[in-house]
């Protein structure tokens, strides 16, 4: 019976796997094109020289699904974050390479307790519509942001500021937030405690500027061409629902002169394979994402285009740790163990996603996450682990262990989920069956920890900071949907959050993951990687940790006309 | 007579469409899920002042109430997703681009449909026949969802001579490939319908007489079989008319066109609760209205058929 079961677990794996090798895609012919583009000469400023530049510049990038609107005050969702990015400035800003750097702002100062933030706002900072900006407007907006009337679903971000989160309870009225106008060009917010992660939250979407009197006049509807007031490189000029968003130059920018591409489309992908025929018609110059089934087809003929680099998020697996057996951290520890990453990483993700032991990725200066014992052992070893402290559990061939693993119904998750119950199966006698179900559904059952045992999930980081993935785990959070309830895991939460200085701050956050990785009330499973198809005369842009890419940065290369080759 | 009769239908449609909108409204609800979830959990202070934004803190026969209040006014409420918007909006942008293609789709699949069947009704059992109904299951046969890519494909990335996707301002360029992809599969049902009801005309006693009579054999063909063959074709209008609507949503959602199909599915997977409502009623209409049109139709050809 051991045996059958074995032999069937295998073939089910070899079966899964082998469904991936398969997709190839059909045409044998290369539709590759080749490009004769000028070398790229930069200027003593910094920026290209205008002979390599093409003569029309206009960008095209695929964008995922609708966003769902452009106020960054109330919507939410990357696809909208990338329009805003491009629509306005915030009081710092992200370099290409996802540094936090000036902004609206020319510099910042931190009071000895560091309580007190002092931003020194640029005088020559205009609206799109020519009017000057000064602290008056980013009073206004911050008290918006966190105004329920609003309606915003990300002003919890703000909750840093003194007075912020009785002002989104309702409890206290928002001209009591701690955001103060020293004069026309000063701006000073206080705090509630200290916190060196002020600069990641300013660069968020909510906390960009609203023009007051736009917003007054036109209420729900400001937002639109014809109305809307920014302050960034561009301006809206066209909104079609589900067709495109098109964005012109704004003259006011205080760093118009620095700004090459002319105009930025941005279109609803949602369809990506859709999406991959756009880019290969030349409709496109930068895709939202890449279909993971067609890897094959992409690596064979656009793999130049291909930029894949890492992302700070992480996928997993989590065990609804109030349920039995879950409850047993040597049952999570053997589960997580038998799972073989390298086979996920290598035959089913294969777009260099790195195989992952702990909760917060790497590629943060300064933070190490901290690898368990198991990290470095071989996968027989593991194996060898997990059967040991499976048995010690008390199951066994006489009493196997049987699970449910949930995932949100896509192809994806169902591969990784496939691949997982055989490698469980296959390793430790578990038999797993799954379970698929629409996204909100499976939000609303993950989250009530009810009838959830083993679930998918993935985490990432909207700032560059481990308490962005360690407080998911915190007794407090909504979204702590393994059930991890730790007392000296807050203590050492709340610790961090007091402590000032970066480096010892860090080491108080890494025992907090240790002591969150010993017990595995989630299985880590891989680092996400972005993935996208960008033409090669788009440039100017720089890999991410947090893939963000404002159009301001980039430029399009001059296309020389290709040389006929022979044969 | 005939105005009688619109009358007493479109009163008819009245519970009809009261009945779609309550299951509507309340299956919607039942789904699991709420408008404001999202990989990120909201804090519950949040997601309470989203609610009272909404009216969602309400009882739910309250807001049902309500809700039939303003879709009776003709306001079909804020969209949740797309929070810029009201519904009227979205559909009022969406309504005419699906129209367009569905229009498009359906004259393109009578037209040639009709002709085919007729050709291959006419050459019955010939191989031109068989060429042809061979290609018209094969139509039936592939789902659009397969056909879309494959057109794009050689049209679009491999010819260049038509765009991939989008809808540009609405031009000729953009429509064809997703109307083509539309209409086949109906273009061939009809074919066959009309073949069928075709080759049983060519056998009827009037042809006969008509051809003994030495009529041109376009005029037999054109004029006397085809007003009795199309008979079954226009019946099968209105299912056809409903199915391309929603035929359309794949559609869109392949060729990114801003259709109103597309908020269907979109506004159901996101629970947007009044935007699905909204396309439910502006769908409920037109396959009402659509259905009323047909039957007049019927009466206009079929002189057998009276409408009291």
């Amino acid at each position: 019976m051991r045996n059958l079961v074995t032999a069937s677990s295998l073939a089910l794996l070899v079966l899964v796997l082998a469904g991936c090798g398969s997709e190839t895609a059909g045409e044998s012919t290369s539709t590759s094109p080749s490009w004769n583009l000028p070398e790229v000469v930069l200027t003593e400023d910094g920026l290209p020289d205008p002979s390599i530049l093409a003569p029309v510049q206009i960008l095209h990038r695929g964008n995922g699904t609708q966003p769902q609107g452009l106020d960054p005050h109330i919507t939410e969702g990357v696809p909208s974050t990338h329009v805003q990015r491009d629509l306005f400035e915030s009081l710092v800003v992200r370099a290409p390479d996802g540094r936090i750097i000036p902004g609206a702002a020319s510099g910042w100062e931190v009071s000895e307790d560091g309580l007190r933030w002092t931003f020194f706002l640029r005088e020559e900072s205009r609206w799109s519509n020519g009017e000057s900006m000064t602290a008056e407007d980013w009073l206004f907006s911050l008290r918006r942001a966190v105004d329920p009337a609003t309606g915003s679903r990300t002003s919890i971000l703000l909750k840093p500021i003194r007075n912020a989160e009785p002002i989104i309870a309702g409890r206290m009225a928002p001209e009591e937030l701690g955001v103060r106008v020293v004069d026309d060009y000063t701006l000073e917010i206080t705090l509630e405690a200290p916190n060196p992660l002020l600069v990641e939250v300013l660069s968020h979407s909510v906390a960009y500027p609203i023009h007051r009197a736009t917003v007054e006049e036109h209420g729900d509807r400001w937002a639109r061409p014809g109305t809307m007031v920014s302050n960034g490189a561009y301006q809206l000029e066209e909104l079609a629902m589900q067709s495109h968003i098109r964005l012109v130059r704004n003259p006011y920018f205080r760093e118009n002169d620095r700004v090459i591409i002319d105009e930025v489309y941005f279109y609803p992908t949602e369809d990506l394979a859709a999406e991959l025929m756009r880019y290969r018609a030349g409709e496109i110059d930068w895709t939202y994402e890449v279909p993971n089934t067609q890897f094959n087809w992409i690596e064979a003929n656009l793999k130049d285009e291909l930029n894949i680099s890492d992302w700070f998020g992480t996928y997993y697996f989590g065990f609804n740790t109030t349920q039995e057996p879950f409850d047993d951290p040597r049952v999570r520890i053997a589960l997580s163990l038998a799972i073989d990453r390298k086979i996920i990483t290598t035959k089913l993700r294969r777009f260099g996603e790195q195989p992952s032991f702990s909760f917060t990725p790497p590629g943060l200066d300064g933070y190490d996450p901290p690898q368990p014992e198991w990290a470095n052992w071989t996968q027989q070893q593991r194996e060898e682990h997990a059967r040991q402290l499976l048995a010690e559990a008390g199951f066994g061939p006489d009493n196997p262990l049987s699970l449910e693993i949930r995932y949100n119904t896509h192809e994806d998750h169902k591969r990784v989920s496939l691949a997982i119950a055989a490698m469980w199966e296959q390793v430790l006698g578990v038999r797993a069956s799954l379970i698929n179900e629409e996204f909100r559904v499976f939000l609303a059952t993950r989250r009530a920890r009810a009838i959830t045992e083993v679930f998918r999930a993935g985490w990432i980081g909207n700032y560059l900071d481990p308490m962005y993935f360690l407080e998911l785990f915190h007794s407090d959070n909504q979204q702590n949907d393994v059930g991890f309830f730790n007392e000296r895991y807050d203590a050492l939460l709340a610790q961090a959050a007091r402590t000032a200085d970066r480096a010892e701050r860090f080491a108080v956050l890494q025992e907090a993951e240790r002591l969150l990785l010993e017990t595995q009330p989630f299985a880590p499973i891989y680092t996400y990687v972005t993935r996208r198809l960008v033409k090669p005369y788009v440039r100017g842009w720089e890999p991410n940790l947090v893939d963000q890419h404002p159009t301001r940065y980039m430029y399009i290369l001059r296309q020389d006309p290709v040389e006929e080759l022979e044969n | 007579m005939l105005p009688r009769y619109i009358l007493k239908r479109l009163l008819g449609a009245i519970p009809t469409l009261f009945i779609l909108v309550t299951i509507a409204f309340f299956m919607i609800r039942v789904a699991p899920g709420g408008p404001f979830d999202s990989d990120k959990t909201l804090p519950p202070e949040v997601q309470a002042n989203l609610d009272a934004k909404y009216n969602l803190d309400q009882p739910l026969l309250i807001q049902y109430v309500q809700y039939l209040g303003s879709v009776l006014r003709g306001d079909l409420g804020p969209s949740f997703q797309y929070s810029d918007f009201t519904v009227n909006e979205l559909i009022a942008e969406g309504f005419p681009v699906s129209i367009q293609l569905g229009a498009s789709a359906l004259t393109l699949a009578l037209i040639f449909g009709v002709l085919i069947g007729t050709i291959a009704a006419w050459r019955q059992n010939s191989p031109v026949d068989y060429a042809l109904m061979g290609s018209a299951m094969t139509g039936i046969a592939i789902p659009n969802f397969v056909l879309a890519p494959i057109l794009v494909l050689v049209f679009a990335v491999y010819f260049g001579w038509l765009p991939a996707g989008g809808w540009g301002n609405g031009e000729i360029r953009n429509m064809v490939l997703p109307v083509i992809a539309l209409a086949l599969p109906y273009m061939a049902y009809v074919a066959r319908l009309t073949r069928g009801s075709m080759v049983e005309t060519l056998r009827s006693d009037f042809v006969r007489t008509a051809r003994a009579k030495g009529l041109p054999e376009w005029k037999i063909l054109g004029k006397h079989s085809l007003k009795v063959a199309i008979l079954p074709v226009v019946s099968y209008l209105g299912p056809a008319a409903a199915a391309i609507l929603t035929g359309s949503v794949v559609i869109e959602q392949i060729f990114g066109l801003p259709g109103m199909g597309r908020y269907f599915v979109q506004g159901a997977l996101n629970r947007d609760y009044t935007l699905v409502m909204g396309v439910v009623i502006v769908i409920g209409l037109l396959i009402v209205v659509f259905n009323l049109i047909v039957d007049i139709l019927y009466a206009l050809i079929d002189p057998r058929i009276r409408y009291e």
